[in-house]
């Protein structure tokens, strides 16, 4: 298959719109991204299977992600803040709530480090995270406010 | 104790951060309310090779990790007009440690856009992309506003300010891959495929996005150039040292009393960064050991700390300046867990092209798990340098050198501390960890 390589640059950006559209890159999202770049199918799932923003499999509604770098742990942060979220939604990272509510991960670096520790909602930052601010945040999500 | 040195700068003027604290920073008609785009007026009346030419005079280098210098890359570009070039603009930071490049692309978008539109008039690109690391939402927004204002007030597009030269521009959202920090992999990231080092040479200058002669440069090196072309080659190699000239954000974080970004210039002592200016240790806390250029650069102990902050200084120290992501860390920190961290992190973003940084750092990881968990072997220590020696050098791209550099640095200054895990299967420094 040629592919139009001012298309193909577009591949990211068009996962991402089918993904927000999906909520996750599901076969059928993968086939659609496919036909509408001219790309093959086999190329798209490389590509997406490559990036862990792009999500292969079906993902909460509030996607949290919490830091785990040395900047965020030197403050107090990853583990502390993981295990705390693992225990007030009943989740291990890597997991989603049966609700399909929540979905918990552990990442990398956010480039947050002068404002530790930090966790992300969905395309939200959050900086300077207590266990208090937890709290408030799961309260706002299990509300429907966030 | 406060420390600062008796050539100490205590109030060093910012100039790539002196509009990040203004009300409404990131939209272009406070830009142009603070002398913004002036620079590129002047500079699209200036002859190209010319401001090539001060780029190189002013001595500025990249600020991404590398350190090349700007204007001999500039330089590197193919002159003939009938070639189209591209200018692809790296913000994908994820160097941990590092939280400078995130500032400027949320906050003071059009400083990077004047720099990337002096920089494309410069080497003949009228195409730019800009990559921005996935997880700044916020950022990729207030791009796609900054551009679509630039093209309305005509700094992009046809015929800018009536000069005669076209430049097309568009953000391009990463998706959560550290190596695509690294510029090859970048532009294949940009090409739509998994973001995968390639060989160089071809180095992007001759044969970059697609297969066009691509000027690959760090967002904080781009924003340097409009003060460059405002006030000359000299004004900027004044500030700094010989080798390593201008100002440089230094992002601190870890055990400091205030951390943050702080634009200072080049040259200023480690100690005076961590203690002036981001306040010391919490607590009357005392310095272990320090990490001066993001994660991927060799640590200090607290001994190196009058190190000055310089390309050279910092390799003459066994180090290197990197991206500026200073971590500092006090006494109650355990290197092997530090090490530890810090190797899950590579082994978790290796791409996998190279064996030796696919397995290696998987390796390293394992072992220093184990040795965290109190299972560590006799004859740890001695695998874990044999691991460092076969991936250092033998990997396509820098990041097998990056990954080792914790590793080796760790066991040079804290040996006793994996020595006193394998032995005990215990940690001579429990870490506190308060929320």
């Amino acid at each position: 298959m040629i592919t139009d390589p001012a298309r193909q640059s577009q591949l990211l950006s068009a996962l991402y719109i089918a993904q927000e559209e999906h909520g996750w890159l599901s076969p059928e999202a993968i086939r659609w991204v496919s036909i509408r770049l001219g790309m093959n199918p086999g190329q798209v799932l490389s590509t997406a299977s490559f990036y862990s923003m792009m999500k292969l499999e079906p993902c909460g509604v509030y996607l949290i992600q919490v830091c785990e770098g040395l900047s965020c742990y030197l403050l107090g942060g990853a583990e502390p803040l993981i295990d705390y979220l693992s225990r007030e939604l009943g989740i291990k990272p890597g997991e989603t709530s049966s609700d399909g509510l929540f979905t918990l991960e552990v990442v990398q670096c956010l480039a947050a480090c002068g404002s530790a520790p930090a966790l992300r909602v969905n395309d939200e930052l959050f900086e300077n995270i207590t266990l208090d601010d937890i709290d408030r945040l799961i309260s706002r999500m299990k509300s429907g406010e966030f | 104790m406060i420390f600062k040195s008796a050539d100490s700068i205590d109030d060093f003027p910012p100039i790539l951060t002196r509009n990040v604290h203004r009300r409404g920073s990131e939209r272009i008609q406070v830009y142009l309310d603070h002398g913004g785009y002036q620079a590129a007026r002047k500079a699209l009346r200036m002859e190209p090779d010319q401001i090539i030419d001060q780029v190189k005079r002013s001595r500025l280098r990249g600020r991404g990790g590398a350190g090349f210098p700007a204007g001999v890359k500039w330089g590197y570009l193919p002159r003939e007009s009938d070639t189209p070039k591209i200018i692809a603009v790296n913000t994908d930071e994820g160097e941990p440690g590092t939280f400078k490049d995130r500032e400027i692309v949320e906050q003071d978008p059009h400083q990077v856009i004047e720099g990337v539109l002096i920089a494309a008039y410069a080497v003949g690109a009228n195409r730019a992309y800009v990559y921005i690391r996935g997880e700044f939402f916020l950022g990729v927004k207030r791009w796609i506003k900054a551009i679509a204002d630039a093209y309305e007030y005509g700094f992009l597009g046809e015929n800018i300010q009536g000069s005669g030269f076209d430049l097309d521009m568009s953000v391009h959202r990463g998706a959560g891959a550290y190596i695509c920090g690294e510029e090859t992999a970048m532009l294949e990231s940009l090409e739509g495929k998994p973001g995968m080092p390639r060989m160089k040479p071809p180095y992007p200058a001759s044969e970059g996005l697609f297969g066009l002669p691509t000027l690959v440069q760090n967002i904080e090196t781009l924003a340097c150039i409009p003060h460059i072309i405002l006030n000359g080659p000299a004004w900027f190699s004044s500030i700094g040292t010989e080798q390593s000239t201008g100002p440089k954000i230094f992002s601190v974080s870890g055990h400091v009393r205030k951390p943050g970004n702080y634009e200072l210039p080049l040259g200023i002592p480690l100690r005076e960064i961590i203690e002036f200016h981001a306040g010391g240790v919490p607590g009357g806390g005392q310095i272990k050991a320090v990490i001066p250029g993001g994660a991927s650069t060799p640590m200090l102990p607290a001994e190196a700390l009058d190190v000055r902050m310089t390309f050279e200084d910092l390799a003459a120290a066994g180090s290197a300046l990197g991206t500026g992501g200073v971590i500092v860390m006090d006494e109650s920190v355990c290197m092997v867990e530090v090490t530890r961290r810090l190797s899950k992190f590579f082994a978790h973003e290796s791409c996998g092209r190279c064996t030796p940084c696919r397995i290696g750092s998987q390796r390293i990881f394992e072992i220093l798990e184990r040795m965290e968990n109190g299972q560590g072997r006799t004859g740890d220590i001695k695998l874990l340098m044999n691991l460092v020696e076969g991936i250092d050098g033998h990997t396509f791209c820098p990041m097998g050198s990056g990954l080792v550099n914790p590793v080796r640095s760790a066991l040079k200054y804290f040996s006793s501390e994996f020595e006193h895990h394998i032995t005990h299967k215990s940690c001579l420094t429990p870490q506190k960890a308060t929320v």
